[in-house]
């Protein structure tokens, strides 16, 4: 299921944007590579460059500075037939199943476009069997009852599920989904998540799947990682059970003690880790240090609002960008105890 | 319990009107609030939850009607239960500030960006006959604290300087100003983030405590009414199809819709579990079908289900639900020995 | 909507709205339906009326009557029949009207649908130039151009009007076309590689079909008031019959203080009036044609 060269790797990804005469910084040094056939989460809050980083890793939006490799190459200097490859191999699947189907085109004719485009269908009759066939593999069945159908015409979760086909028109090998079931019905999610999963089992898929739920997350990437994101840094990237049952940055501890869960008792008897501030620093002015002190429990005067933490290892096998965990294996070690106690 | 209820719905019935025909967006719906309870109204997006808030506060769009049933709410200075729904516009307006208040989903817009929050303030509170500006101010800083705001600097701030959660707490004092019975609130951390979200969540049960309001939500997020509802209402098709105490509902739904929704959620500690969805989509609410409105979709349907539609009964001690089969329904977990602490 | 056509292939098919969705469009916006009938009694009595009713004739016996059996809108100074002046004057204003609003609609769409796209230099000589256009006064400007530039032929006319009517389009059909380049689909279009020229036509366009329907016939009212006003101040040789001519001498004949002769003025302001609220009208219910929503009849 590995490859020896990652299929998408990121290197210090920075990303910059001109706001007048100010400079936003949405990614600061993002590094990440992905194997083919795995599946990574992105999870954070708004504002955290999860859906810049999906961006970038769809070759829709360039870095500032770093590098994005697509199997081992820079696409930079990727061009003509290669790039092309590259294009077609990275597809994108967005949140708003209202804005992202065009609501002139039929369902055939949105989904037979890169068919003719890419010259994987000759004919109209080539090209609506391999549509019927799409619609087939992302359960829109039967499928001739929704080929010629409008995207008005269909439910948020078959919009979703029409993404998802349209993406898969050119035989991607690595999805980018940008919170693909936040905007359906609890009812549906599932159903969409369970899609999605079997389509990475059968088409050996690669998922970079982006959402703001670590539980969604967790459901999802139960045999992936998870990269928590915060303020357009990395804090903390390890195995998806790892990271919600012994999260080890304080960041990733916060947001997992603050979710409720959907079980009374669970719910009302969690322990939650008190902030320092309710809020969330602009990205004009990112905190100097850990990004994350002037909110963190944790804060060690000195030390976390002076110098940037790295990823490291820790004592899980995980990796978390903090000083205190880096710094004290026992307090690192109570802490995978305590949240062991709170399961 | 034995108190008055704070609101009483009776049978209340919704329609709007579509272009294809009459929407029957709440059929014949009835439950109490009581004094001091929250009370979580859960259900898909269109199965009437919204319609059913706005009509209890008269919000309703121009193209809704409100065609049958009773809203009576008795508190504050209504010693005896009051029908809402047969208020004049005066005493309608006393009664959505000084009685219940409701903030929106969509409350995030609901600023005027161009004044100060300050000014919305007094405002608000003179538009109800309050006029001793000084008092009022007190008691926006006060409520501004309780919500866990910098009082001071958010008074006299202009909307845009707040972000999405300071504003939608900044709604939720200003809906508190005139100390409401029954606080409504839709979705009220749909929009925001997982650690603001966590603020409001405890700022709101900081509240009903101390100020002793009835809180009814409207939300689509089972683990909030899981973590702030004392009972739960289930609606599906315009109907209440399960109401019962919070545990009750989570632990042993006796709904297939609601042990549906229960089964479709992942959760973050403790054991992984398959998630299983619910199949089909929700009918048509301008011809709703024959029987059970949940029958297409449920996986224990039987014959009788496509013919009549279950009445809402009691099952368990304060615990209803309207399915013809809710004693098959598996138990998803054993009850908790732990019962939910009483209601203040 | 999908009977595969085999010469043409599918996908290269314009979405066009079908006479059906037109039919049901109207039958749910009867006001449309007026404006519909308006435009249509319009272009029928510019085009098709001088060929059934008779040139307007001098009549020395019967000038400046009032409205009767004979004469439905009276007569003039000089005895012609208003009636038969209104059909026979309606297609020279009419044509340029259309001219104007067919080019402006081609410029405007074509240089804003470029510059959202190319931005960049294009991008700044285009507003430029809108921008100096829309501070240059046009009446004065016509002024002046009419002094030298013989004004007679309906697309000189349509040219010149086009000159200056098409910043104000080209500026929102470029504010369109940045904002639905934003949406999720075009991002989708570009991830799956199906070109610019597929973004622009297949993506864009179609969504911007009410618009772009609407602002020609939102250009061709203001055509018409434009191509009035260069005649009515006599800018224009006043060779044709056309109503701008009809209020012309109106105006210098002194026809407003005579009640009897009224008409003369009054037809031509009516006529012009209706057809201009016939054009709004139909604008307005235009966006449901386009609809594919509404269209489909769901």
């Amino acid at each position: 299921m590995t490859n020896s060269t990652p299929i998408l790797a990121l290197e210090g990804v920075h990303k910059h944007f001109k706001a007048g005469r100010n400079t936003i910084r949405v990614l600061q040094d993002v590094s990440l590579s992905v194997t083919q056939g795995e599946i990574v989460c992105l999870v954070g809050e708004s504002g955290c460059g999860k859906t810049t980083t999906g961006k970038i890793i769809a070759g829709l939006s360039s870095p500032t500075m770093g590098k994005v490799f697509f199997e081992g190459q820079d696409v930079r200097h990727l061009s003509g037939e290669a790039f092309n490859a590259y294009r077609r191999a990275v597809q994108i699947v967005h949140q708003d199943p209202y804005a992202s189907l065009n609501p002139t085109q039929t369902l055939y004719r949105m989904l037979s476009f890169p068919l003719f485009r890419h010259r994987m269908v000759r004919t109209q009759s080539e090209a609506r069997a391999r549509v019927l066939e799409l619609l087939q593999l992302v359960d829109l069945t039967p499928p001739e009852d929704f080929i010629d159908k409008f995207p008005h015409q269909l439910s948020g979760g078959q919009r979703q599920r029409v993404s998802i086909a349209r993406a898969l028109t050119v035989n991607p090998r690595l999805i980018v989904a940008d919170e693909p079931v936040s905007m359906v019905d609890v009812s549906i999610r599932v159903s969409l998540l369970n899609t999605l999963s079997d389509l990475q089992r059968r088409l050996n898929l690669t998922f970079v799947f982006i959402t703001h739920d670590l539980a969604v997350a967790r459901y999802f990437a139960w045999e992936g990682r998870i990269a928590v994101m915060y303020l357009g840094r990395i804090v903390e990237l390890g195995s998806a059970p790892e990271v919600t049952a012994q999260p080890q940055h304080p960041y990733t501890r916060a947001l997992i003690t603050s979710l409720p869960e959907p079980d009374p008792q669970l719910t009302r008897n969690k322990q939650r880790i008190g902030l320092r501030s309710e809020d969330i620093p602009s990205l004009l002015r990112i905190p100097n240090g850990c990004a994350f002190h002037p909110r963190c429990p944790w804060h060690v005067p000195t030390v976390c609002d002076v110098a940037l933490p790295e990823l490291a290892r820790t004592e899980s096998s995980s990796l978390a960008a903090c000083h205190v965990t880096a710094q004290t294996a026992q307090h690192a070690a109570a802490l995978a105890a305590q949240a062991q106690e709170s399961n | 319990m034995t108190h008055q209820p704070v609101l009483s719905i009776q049978n209340l019935h919704v329609e709007y009107t579509a272009r294809r025909g009459k929407v029957k967006a709440v059929r014949d719906v009835s439950f109490d609030v009581f004094p001091g309870e929250t009370v979580a109204v859960i259900g898909e997006s269109g199965c009437g939850k919204t319609t059913l808030a706005l009509a209890l506060v008269r919000l309703l769009a121009r193209s809704a009607k409100i065609t049958g049933g009773k809203v009576l709410f008795q508190g504050g200075k209504y010693s005896a239960p009051i029908d809402v729904l047969r208020l004049n516009r005066r005493q309608l307006r006393a009664f959505r500030w000084r009685n219940c208040a409701m903030v929106f989903q969509s409350a995030l817009n609901a600023l005027n960006p161009v004044l100060k929050v300050s000014a919305q303030v007094q405002d608000t509170a003179r538009a109800h006959g309050e006029h001793d500006a000084k008092q009022i101010e007190e008691r926006a800083l006060w409520l501004f604290q309780q919500v866990r705001l910098d009082p001071r600097r958010v008074y006299d701030a202009y909307p845009h300087e707040l972000s999405g959660g300071m504003r939608q707490r900044v709604l939720l004092a200003l809906g508190l100003l005139l100390d409401p019975q029954v606080v409504i609130l839709d979705e009220p951390t749909t929009a925001l983030d997982v650690l603001t979200q966590r603020t409001i969540i405890e700022v709101l049960k900081r509240l009903r405590e101390e100020m002793g309001f009835a809180l009814i939500f409207i939300s689509h997020d089972l683990s909030m009414a899981a973590e702030l509802a004392h009972r739960i209402v289930t609606m599906y098709a315009g109907n209440i199809v399960e109401i019962g105490q919070v545990n009750e509902v989570f632990y042993q739904p006796k709904h297939p819709y609601t042990l549906g929704l229960m089964r479709a959620v992942p959760n973050l500690s403790g054991q992984r579990t398959d998630l299983i969805s619910i199949h089909g989509s929700p009918p048509d609410l301008i011809d709703p079908p024959h029987g059970c409105a949940f029958a297409p979709r449920c996986a224990y349907v039987q014959p009788i289900c496509h013919q009549q539609a279950p009445p809402l009964e009691m099952r368990a001690t304060d615990h209803a639900s309207a399915c013809h089969f809710w004693d098959q329904l598996p138990i998803l977990r054993e009850m908790p020995a732990l019962q939910p602490k009483a209601i203040d | 909507m999908t009977t595969a056509t085999p010469s043409l292939p599918q996908a290269r098919r314009f979405t066009l709205p079908r006479l059906g969705g037109i039919w049901s469009a109207i039958r749910r916006h009867p006001s449309g339906a007026i404006g519909l009938f308006g435009v249509t009694f319009f272009l029928l009595m510019a085009f098709v009326g001088p060929l059934i009713i008779p040139e307007p004739k001098v009549n020395v016996s019967a000038r400046s009557q009032p409205p009767s059996a004979a004469f439905i809108l009276g007569t003039d100074n000089q005895g012609k029949d208003i009636a038969s002046q209104i059909v026979h004057g309606a297609r020279p204003v009419i044509t340029v009207a259309l001219l104007t609003g067919i080019l402006t609609t081609i410029v405007a769409i074509t240089l804003g649908a470029l510059a959202a796209f190319l931005g960049g230099l294009f991008d700044r000589v285009v507003n430029s130039a809108a921008n100096f256009v829309l501070t240059i006064p046009y009446l004065v400007a016509m002024t002046v151009l009419a002094s030298f530039i013989r004004l007679n032929s309906p697309i000189t006319q349509a040219l010149i009007l086009t000159l200056w009517s098409w910043p104000v389009l080209m500026r929102t059909v470029r504010a369109q076309v940045l904002s639905l380049r934003e949406r999720e689909y075009v991002e989708a279009a570009v991830a799956l590689n199906l070109g610019t020229p597929h973004i622009i036509f297949r993506e864009i366009l179609p969504n911007m079909a009410s618009y772009i329907a609407i602002s020609m016939i939102l250009a061709m009212t203001s055509a018409i008031y434009a191509q009035i006003a260069l005649i009515t101040l006599g800018l224009v040789p006043l060779s044709d019959l056309n109503w701008g001519k009809m209020i012309f001498s109106a105006r210098t004949t002194g026809a407003i203080y005579i009640a009897d002769t009224v008409w003369f003025i009054l037809a031509p302001v009516l006529a012009i009036a209706l057809f201009q609220w016939s054009l709004v009208t139909l604008a307005r219910s235009i966006e449901d044609v386009f609809n594919p929503r509404l269209r489909s009849g769901a």
